[in-house]
């Protein structure tokens, strides 16, 4: 094995006429070390003006995500000497605004979060003194899948239909509106479905199927998307056969 | 600057992990006509509480008890906990853990469709409420997503706090650096609660995330508060070589062995009782973190650790667990065993070493989360309440996070209640703030490297502090942390841009470090016998009669460390003999 790889870093300033730049540095190239690590070698004793997000280095803070050789990867959870003998190219993630170097504006996403209701809506007064809801494991495991989300983005920038039209609400979210609907605890499947009918809900989505591909925790929005889809033709159904006090 | 403030809040809390938010809901439950605002250095959903896996203990198991937490808790803190704290953290940490199932918590259940336990280190009862190995990341999402019904709980992301505004021993508000457009701010606010989290990276090898710099402990220490038991930093025995990568107590729980080079049990020879086949509570692999992480050392002058690219480690053997218990138990384990150490601990043994991980100590606070500032509160790894004096209990401290987070919520909210406007006169204090930062920017300050500051402040933290320390060990320390802070004024910053500038927040967060590391040193200097995470080879027994009491770091005002003396309280368990395993 070589000892060392050459990293394509996109390098951004934010300026009147500035526009991204690649910029190229060797870094060792060990068995242990994930694509952030070769950044924090640049940064701690390259060029220390390099921007990008890290937290955990564990794959579950959901920071580091950027392209890698085109591929929306965790940089701490993706290994250097997969790329070797190199170059291996890192920039930041498709389909959202560069706010520097390795940073992107993730404020769209933040803004659509809360559109789907991500909390548990009942309309009874239990509360915490009447004990827990009971849930069985198989209940649990209904919805389990979707729960494990990270917020990383990944599936954002996989997703053509997301780059071509930043109103679809897009594939997290709707993994998010579908772990709530299906936890056996949950009695708002109505109102997040009022959100999900719209056109920028889960109509704008022509199944390509890049979110699961790139899904580093296996939450499959794909397939979330595809059963609101079923429950949302379904409810198209009812309104054309019934009168909404009927339904 | 002085124009005016960018926003005025009643509460302000100063980050978004499970206390901030926990805190956040609270005021907005209880005082929905407050303005309630979270201003967190990275977005709520990322903060570090994300990475806990093992579980969050509450007392609600058929034969467990209050008072049996309780005693845990006190004998595992080696009876340097405040025994009214613990009495409140474990009869409110069960109403808090259903609180969050309540707001959608996927808490592992037993088939009837309860709530499900499991054993823990140090803890004599099963009681330990889990969500796979995932705890952490589900409790701060639901806390998070929650969060987001209370439309009225304004969110500052990605904002660094770099001061806390204190006037005439009150607190007023916090300057912040907006990192997105590199923005200097000032946010007034009646009462400030500070939940940024833990310390870990003072460290170099530390399951802490990179976020875990302790600036809530330095903002309050430079503030005027003192902080508590710093000299106590928690190893937690089984971390992945390299990485620092927990490995969660709850594998030993459902039945893991630490094995030395000859494959051998090795804590039987430690006084933490006899190997069984099965996990026996308080007993061998689920005795308390500071005796097993003592433990390997004493394996590793033996000779009978394993050589490893990084440093002695040994074996942890799930082998005999089976892939079904592990990957219905302890998926997130086998997934980073896989993709780091690229080995299947179905199959194969992993390899562990003794890591940094939590810090007992932190803001001196009392039971509601107030500190001796008017108006400041502070709760989370953050804060020292205290429940885990010399040693916390794996699992005590999400609960922790939940009910004193709750708590300090409530508390602010009603000091803001009644509290006057911020004065006026901080925006002087913002104006040098804004200078100082600026100033940090300037040219030619000298030559030297964050990078290289950091690394020497860590590796002197633990040669000085490690698992075991000595009165040369740490003063030695001390001067080569003393060194380190004048090389501090001489970092030259080469990123001269606003825009999510990196370099100055690293350079934030390293002065804040430094100023912690000292309290640590300092207050380990200062207490010259062994108790809990604290082990002196120069004084190797509890010293009740000098020390059974906490100690108070104040920063002087030429920013040497002054050390008091403050006695534990102590309700209905007198201290006494730690006993596992027997
Ligand atoms: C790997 C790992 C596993 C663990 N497992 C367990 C477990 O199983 N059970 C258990 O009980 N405990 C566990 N712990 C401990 C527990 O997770 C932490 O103590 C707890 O989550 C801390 O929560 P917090 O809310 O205090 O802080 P954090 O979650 O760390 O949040 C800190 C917040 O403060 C903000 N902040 C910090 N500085 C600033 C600043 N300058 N300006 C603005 N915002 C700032 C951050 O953005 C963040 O939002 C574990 C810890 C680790 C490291
Ligand atoms: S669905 Fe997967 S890829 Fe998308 S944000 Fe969540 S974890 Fe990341
Ligand atoms: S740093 Fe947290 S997911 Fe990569």
């Amino acid at each position: 094995m070589a000892d060392s790889i050459r990293m394509q870093v996109t390098r951004y300033t934010p300026g009147p006429d500035s526009v991204p730049t690649v910029a190229e540095y060797d870094v060792p190239l060990r068995k242990d070390w994930a694509v952030l690590d070769g950044l924090n070698y640049i940064k701690d004793h390259v060029d220390s003006s390099l921007s990008y997000r890290w937290s955990c280095r564990m794959g579950i803070c959901g920071s580091c995500g950027m392209n890698v050789e085109g591929e929306p990867k965790l940089t701490c959870a993706t290994f250097l000497t997969d790329y070797a003998p190199g170059p291996v190219r890192v920039e930041p993630l498709s389909n959202f605004p560069i706010v520097r170097d390795l940073v992107v504006d993730i404020e769209d996403f933040m803004e659509k979060l809360p559109r789907v209701k991500p909390w548990i809506i009942r309309d009874d007064d239990v509360t915490v003194i009447d004990g827990e809801y009971l849930q069985t494991p198989e209940e649990l495991a209904e919805y389990k899948q979707f729960s494990n989300c990270i917020n990383c983005m990944l599936c954002y920038a996989a997703c053509p239909i997301y780059g071509l039209e930043p109103d679809f609400i897009g594939p997290a979210a709707i993994a998010l509106a579908e772990r709530y609907d299906l936890d056996s605890r949950d009695r708002g499947q109505r109102e997040r479905l009022d959100v999900l009918i719209e056109k920028e809900g889960v109509w704008g989505c022509t199944f390509v199927g890049e979110c699961t591909t790139v899904c580093p925790k296996h939450v499959d929005p794909a397939g979330a998307i595809q059963r609101y889809k079923l429950k949302a033709a379904k409810e198209n159904l009812m309104t054309f056969l019934l009168p909404r006090a009927a339904r | 600057m002085s124009e005016g403030a960018t926003a005025a809040h009643d509460v302000l809390l100063v980050g978004g992990g499970a206390a901030g938010l926990r805190a956040a809901i609270a005021i907005a439950e209880t005082n929905p006509s407050l303005s309630v605002a979270v201003v967190s250095k990275v977005y709520p959903m990322r903060s570090h509480t994300v990475s806990a896996e093992g579980g969050a203990a509450g007392a609600i198991a058929e034969g467990d008890t209050l008072d049996e937490h309780a005693y845990d808790t006190i004998s595992g803190s080696d009876w340097l906990c405040d025994q009214d704290a613990v009495e409140a953290f474990v009869q409110e940490a069960p109403r808090e853990l259903l609180q969050l199932e309540h707001w959608g918590c996927p808490w592992s259940r037993e088939p009837d469709g309860r709530i499900a336990v499991r054993a823990f280190g140090g803890m004599k009862n099963m009681r330990t409420w889990f969500a796979a190995d995932k705890t952490g990341f589900h409790m701060l999402h639901s806390l998070f997503q929650t969060s987001l019904k209370y439309t009225d709980i304004t969110r500052y992301d990605e904002w660094f706090v770099t001061r806390l505004l204190v006037d005439d021993g009150r607190v007023h508000g916090v300057v912040a650096i907006e990192l997105m457009s590199g923005r200097i701010e000032v946010i007034t606010a009646k009462s400030v609660v500070l939940c940024n989290g833990g310390s870990g990276k003072v460290f170099p090898f530390t399951t802490n995330a990179n976020i875990c710099t302790g600036d809530g402990m330095a903002l309050a220490y430079r503030a005027g508060a003192p902080l508590k038991d710093m000299e106590f930093v928690q190893y937690h025995p089984t971390g992945l070589p390299f990485t620092g990568i927990l490995i969660t107590e709850a594998t030993r729980a459902e039945g893991g062995w630490l094995l030395n080079k000859d494959g051998y049990r090795y804590l039987q020879d430690y006084d933490l009782g006899k190997p069984e086949p099965t996990p026996v509570l308080r007993s061998m692999e689920l005795g308390p973190r500071d005796r097993l992480s003592q433990a390997f050392v004493h394996e590793v002058e033996k000779g009978r650790t394993i050589e490893s690219p990084y440093g002695p480690i040994v074996h942890l053997d799930l082998r005999h667990l089976g892939a079904k218990l592990i990957d219905t138990k302890l998926p997130m384990v086998r997934e980073l065993c896989m993709q780091y150490e690229r080995i299947d601990p179905v199959t194969e043994l992993i390899p562990v070493r003794p890591v940094v991980h939590y810090m007992m100590g932190g803001v001196h606070t009392d039971i509601n989360g107030a500190t001796p500032i008017d108006g400041l509160f502070a709760a989370g790894e953050t804060a020292c309440v205290t429940i885990n004096g010399a040693n916390r209990l794996g699992s005590n401290s999400l609960p922790e996070c939940l009910v004193f987070g709750a708590r300090a919520g409530r508390a602010a909210a009603e000091y803001a209640t009644s509290a006057k406007q911020p004065s006026p006169a901080v925006m002087r204090q913002a104006d040098d703030e804004v200078r100082r930062l600026e100033q940090m920017r300037s040219p030619d300050r000298g030559h030297e490297q964050i990078a290289d500051i950091r690394e020497e402040m860590q590796s002197t933290m633990e040669d000085s502090a490690g698992i075991f320390r000595s009165g040369d060990s740490l003063a030695k320390g001390v001067d080569q942390l003393a060194e380190l802070q004048q090389r501090l004024d001489r970092i030259q910053l080469y990123d001269q841009t606003s825009a999510f500038n990196t370099e100055l927040v690293a350079a934030l967060e390293l002065a804040n470090m430094l100023d912690i590391a000292e309290t640590i040193l300092h207050s380990a200097v200062q207490r010259e016998e062994s108790r809990g995470a604290h082990q002196r080879t120069d004084f190797t027994t509890r010293d009740d009669t000098r020390f059974l009491n906490h100690a108070l770091a104040y920063r002087d005002s030429d920013g040497s460390v002054r050390i008091e003396r403050l006695p534990v309280t102590i309700t209905r368990w007198p201290p006494g003999e730690r006993v596992y395993g027997r």
